[in-house]
């Protein structure tokens, strides 16, 4: 019965893409709001963004939608709309105060998760984009579990270059082979950084063991791409506003449109390929 | 309040427990971690690190023992030594995967019964200090090491933020925690703060700059420092080489001791 709630919400999602990574602050936040925006840009289509990091739930400032509050309706709980076709749901709109700590346990977390899916009245929805918190435990268990009420285009994998956060990611990959979830590629962000004075490139973040090239290559998975640093990024973020619109000639902002687009077109082939079944 | 604290247990011999939190990941909590290991070695004391990071355990790799094994002995686990000098010593699950790229997928039961064993069951003999890396977040690794240390009665728990808005907003939360579970704030280390570009020594806030301190000033808690970004101590923490010693000229160094010092500072006020 269940079941059968969840795909009677969800039935309707043309294509659901999970932003994951081992390693947090990589920047899945960042890239899932930016994907959203890049997506929505198509006044044409539907965006959803998913935050389930419920300890840290960032998409609300991101978003321009700090201090927003969920409201309730006949048909469930209503997102909370960025623009006519951009809705965002996250615990952040359920909380009453900044310093208000969501100190649950694995269960009362899966809960929150399975509510997300089943009570927001989303509407219908070409795309659906789940922010996620880092790791392999209970939130992304869950979201694997429950959004197999539709159907999952793919995981997007963020890391940054060096090995420390590669061998978490590394792990993270294993995790979506076990529970048999596509991976649509890796995303190497905070790849380098441009002094803007000298022009001079500094590694911050060095790659040591060949960054997320050598990995991809080493796994067989697709790199989508790299994004360098930059520091209108984060101000961007602060102010909840798209850099992508902020910064329209950074290099970044070039790295991110390349990659949403390769995004796009692997959603495209997947319907293709699923209306030749049909 | 009744606290049952064990006659003979494995942490009877450890002075200090500190823990190392943040809301929000991937701001340096396993740097700041293993940084002030080395820097509290080289002033004379015994470390060690316990990372309760069951996902994304970084602590093995930092000090280069990321293919060592973790050994028995009659009372318990034998931590991993990171070398022959026995000062620092780890634990921690990356010792316990059969092959690295093992991906632990737990539910928070299973995970809080390895926590429980990691605080019981290490024979750390007897130690300075005890850093506890942790996760982010505040759920099952963070609400189990807590309960787990309380009879213990832990010095208290360093925040490690970035400077940005996104950051601060977790680490807030972070701070929230802290209270709830009577646990103190030792202070907030404000981590990626500004990087000093070799070439030219032009400074970039590449995560803006200020929301650490301003946090620690809005919360009440002592501000201990600034770390900026620095390609050294990010290439010492790949290759797990000590920082410390090798590059005390180097920009994270200054403000990496000074965090040291405070914690040390802070110990002896408490002895005297």
């Amino acid at each position: 019965a269940e079941a059968a709630e969840l795909r009677e919400r969800l039935g309707s999602v043309k294509h659901t893409v999970l932003v994951l990574s081992g390693k947090g602050g990589v920047g899945k936040s960042t890239f899932s709001a930016l994907l959203a925006h890049g997506l929505a840009a198509d006044e044409a289509k539907q965006v959803a963004l998913l935050d389930i990091d419920i300890c840290g739930p960032s998409i609300p400032k991101m978003m321009g939608l700090e201090g927003e509050q969920v409201h309730q309706s006949g048909s469930g709980w209503s997102p909370v709309y960025v623009e006519e076709n951009l809705g965002v749901m996250s615990v952040g709109f359920l909380l009453s105060s900044p310093d208000d700590a969501v100190i649950w346990r694995g269960p009362k977390k899966n809960g929150l998760i399975k509510q997300f899916l089943r009570d927001v009245d989303w509407g219908e929805i070409d795309y659906l984009i789940v922010d996620t918190p880092p790791g392999t435990s209970d939130e992304h268990l869950s979201i694997v579990q429950y959004l197999s009420a539709t159907h999952i285009d793919g995981a997007v994998i963020i890391t940054t270059p060096q090995e420390v956060s590669l061998q978490d990611v590394r792990k993270e990959i294993n995790f979506c082979h076990k529970v048999k979830l596509p991976i649509i590629g890796v995303v190497e962000n905070m790849s380098g950084f441009i002094c803007p004075k000298c022009k001079n490139e500094s590694q911050i973040f060095p790659p040591t063991t060949g960054g997320a090239e050598k990995m991809c290559q080493n796994l067989n998975v697709s790199l989508l791409g790299k994004v360098p640093l930059d520091p209108q990024i984060g101000k961007s973020c602060d102010k909840g506003q798209s850099f992508l619109c902020e910064a329209p000639e950074s290099p970044a902002t070039l790295s991110y449109r390349n990659i949403i687009q390769r995004i796009q077109e692997y959603c495209d082939q997947q319907h293709f390929q699923e209306e030749k079944i049909i | 309040l009744l606290s049952f604290l064990p006659e003979r247990s494995n942490l009877s011999g450890v002075r200090h427990i500190l823990l190392v939190l943040s809301g929000k990941g991937g701001v340096g909590k396993s740097t700041i971690s293993t940084e002030l290991a080395l820097s509290l070695r080289h002033s004379g004391k015994k470390v060690g690190i316990l990372d309760v990071d069951l996902c994304g355990p970084s602590i093995p790799r930092m000090f280069r023992v990321q293919d060592n094994d973790v050994h028995q002995c009659d009372s318990g686990w034998v931590p991993v030594f990171v070398d022959q000098d026995k000062s620092i010593s780890l634990m921690s699950i990356g010792f316990l995967l059969e092959k690295p790229d093992d991906a632990v997928v737990w539910r928070g039961p299973k995970k809080n019964a390895l926590i429980k064993q990691f605080v019981a069951d290490v024979a750390w003999g007897d130690l300075d200090f005890l850093i506890v890396d942790t996760p982010p977040g505040t759920s099952d690794e963070h609400i189990s090491t807590v309960e787990a240390l309380r009879p213990y009665k832990p010095l208290g728990a360093i925040l490690v933020t970035t400077p940005q808005a996104v950051s601060v907003g977790d680490v807030r939360r972070e701070l929230t925690f802290c209270k709830k579970t009577g646990l103190r704030v030792l202070g907030i280390v404000e981590n990626m703060s500004g990087f000093v570009c070799p070439h030219c020594l032009e400074c970039t806030n590449i995560f803006s700059k200020g929301g650490g301190e301003e946090l620690a000033k809005h919360a009440g808690v002592p501000f201990l420092g600034c770390v900026p970004l620095d390609p050294q101590l990010s290439q010492s923490l790949e290759e797990g080489r000590d920082f410390i010693q090798e590059f005390p000229k180097s920009s994270a160094f200054p403000a990496l001791a000074h965090i040291a010092q405070q914690i040390l500072d802070g110990t002896s006020q408490q002895s005297s």
